[in-house]
């Protein structure tokens, strides 16, 4: 499939919206088991992305990723800036404007594998890597309804971060009174991945 | 919410330029970014910065200064600082001698602080702080917070870069002091963040959080608020118990307030601690008692001990001159 200009801009746009108007849940979520600040971070770097949107989308998919990646970095802040900013830096390395789903999928792995490196931490620690890890299973899998599929994996996803005790990040503090809470980063990958599939889907 | 603010956005800008400006003949404003520099540096020294959410206030901002830090980086309420602005004040910082970071235990803080050491192409360490016992040390987790213990961390590296020690030297001496330390708190309330607008966790008129952070998470367990001197005991357990036989010698005590608990109370918690840890076999040489590294209008406080030797006791004794630590200058 072919990611032009207009399509990055889209696919851009909608996430970031995404991300901002789920702002005060996700920090509802991380009142809950963190410190409150994860709806205000992220709505802050999407921000940034929305605002820069149109020189963003104009480099090709390789470095517009990157720049969002950048951008994220530079204006989140906490251990989402560096964690979600590691993701899109890592999926701009190696992605080609016309892409195969086999190519996206094998550049999510190799995202995946820095946000790992990056955080010193691995799937079932309560983390956004529960979601990513499973979306990227659906990603490798062919078949039609994948936007369906990818929503769907993720909220599952997201909605097993619940009874997990946390051991990566501020929630790890509380033990397992961390236990029967979402995970705000889960929910954060969650809404990323399902605005993606609304582009997918046409319907953004 | 009720606060002194104009917008929850601006709190932290109007803050900064207003402690800038206060402290003038300390620190200035960084040129390139918001971020705190001290006024005079010393060429060749080795440049200490440290930095992590706001809210803590005076830690750091208010520890640069002669004797302590040459930079801080404030990020966001509860925010790690973004790498953009470490490396603006490593770069203002910089006089030759090389960079030490010095940064409190949270993914976040180390996460921002390993990036901009990676991107900043000058010879760079860290020193990472970890004295609270109330998190559980596992390899498979986060480990240890650091809280109130990073400001004898910062004082004594300050004091020892102004004698002229090189970078390899100061890692070194920072994590002996912050091995040699531990802290333990407890808070009767939530915090409120400007920009959540409500406190960050619900708390009965009759309950307390024992083993507490710093940034309105809450702590290991929730128990009945209970006479301070129950209180104490069961903090100087955590330390002691933590230290072990490291606990018998000569220690400096800090009794750190959260932001919102009155001088007279954390007098009293000192006392109170102070007479518990001598049988413990810790003789305290040195204190410090006030509202150092808080957690904004959180009530409650927090206790370090930090096992003293004599070249630490020299170090802390040494002149200070900053907005929140000064002596003999």
């Amino acid at each position: 499939m072919m990611i032009d200009r207009e399509a990055r801009k889209l696919l851009f746009e909608t996430v970031a919206r995404r991300v901002i108007e789920s702002a005060e849940e996700l920090t509802d979520l991380d009142r809950a088991i963190g410190d409150g600040d994860h709806g205000a971070n992220m709505r802050r770097g999407f921000e940034a992305v929305l605002a820069s949107v149109d020189e963003l989308s104009a480099k090709n998919l390789g470095e517009s990723l990157k720049g969002v990646g950048t951008t994220l970095v530079m204006k989140v802040g906490g251990a989402s800036g560096p964690l979600y900013g590691t993701l899109f830096m890592s999926l701009g390395k190696s992605l080609a404007d016309d892409v195969t789903q086999e190519q996206i999928a094998e550049a999510f792995a190799a995202a995946i594998e820095a946000v790992k490196a990056r955080g010193k931490s691995d799937v079932g620690q309560k983390t956004m890597l529960d979601v990513l890890f499973p979306v990227l299973g659906v990603l490798r899998e062919s078949g039609a309804g994948l936007p369906l599929r990818l929503k769907a994996t993720a909220r599952e996803a997201a909605e097993r971060t619940v009874p997990m005790r946390a051991i990566r990040g501020r929630a790890s503090f509380l033990g397992d009174r961390s236990i029967g809470h979402m995970d705000p980063g889960a929910r954060s990958s969650e809404l990323i991945v399902d605005a993606v599939a609304d582009v997918m889907e046409g319907f953004a | 919410m009720k606060k002194l603010i104009n917008a929850a956005e601006s709190v932290l800008s109007e803050s900064l330029a207003g402690f800038c400006a206060a402290h003038s003949d300390i620190v200035r404003m960084g040129e390139q970014a918001p971020f705190v520099l001290r006024r005079n540096l010393i060429p060749g020294k080795v440049a200490l910065i440290s930095g992590g959410g706001s809210g803590h206030e005076p830690l750091h901002s208010g520890f640069v200064g002669y004797g302590m830090l040459d930079a801080a980086c404030p990020g966001q309420v509860f925010t790690s600082p973004t790498p953009d602005l470490i490396l603006a004040a490593a770069e203002a910082a910089d006089t030759g001698g090389g960079v030490l970071f010095i940064v409190k235990n949270y993914e976040g803080d180390v996460m921002n602080f390993d990036m901009a050491r990676e991107m900043c192409g000058k010879p760079a360490e860290a020193v990472i702080t970890d004295d609270d016992v109330a998190v559980e040390t596992s390899t498979f987790s986060t480990g240890r917070r650091g809280v109130a213990g990073t400001l004898i961390v910062e004082k004594i590296l300050g004091a020892a870069a102004e004698e002229g020690r090189d970078l390899a030297a100061l890692k070194a001496l920072g994590d002996r002091v912050n091995a040699a330390t531990r802290s333990i708190g407890i808070a009767l309330t939530s915090c409120t963040v400007p920009a959540a607008g409500k406190p960050t966790f619900d708390i009965a008129e009759d309950e307390m959080e024992v083993g507490v952070g710093i940034h309105g998470e809450p702590g290991r367990r929730r128990v009945k608020l209970r006479p301070a001197a129950e209180i104490a005991a069961e903090m100087v357990h955590a330390i002691t118990a933590d230290l072990g036989e490291r606990a018998r010698g000569e220690a400096m005590l800090v009794i750190n307030g959260f932001g919102a608990t009155p001088l007279s109370e954390l007098y009293l918690m000192y006392e109170a601690v102070r007479r518990l840890l001598e049988p413990a076999g810790s003789i305290i040489v040195r204190s410090l008692v006030g509202n150092f590294v808080t957690s904004l209008d959180m009530a409650g406080c927090s206790a370090t001990v930090s096992m003293l030797d004599e070249e630490m006791k020299r170090l802390w004794d040494a002149p200070v001159h900053t907005a929140a630590l000064r002596w003999g200058m």
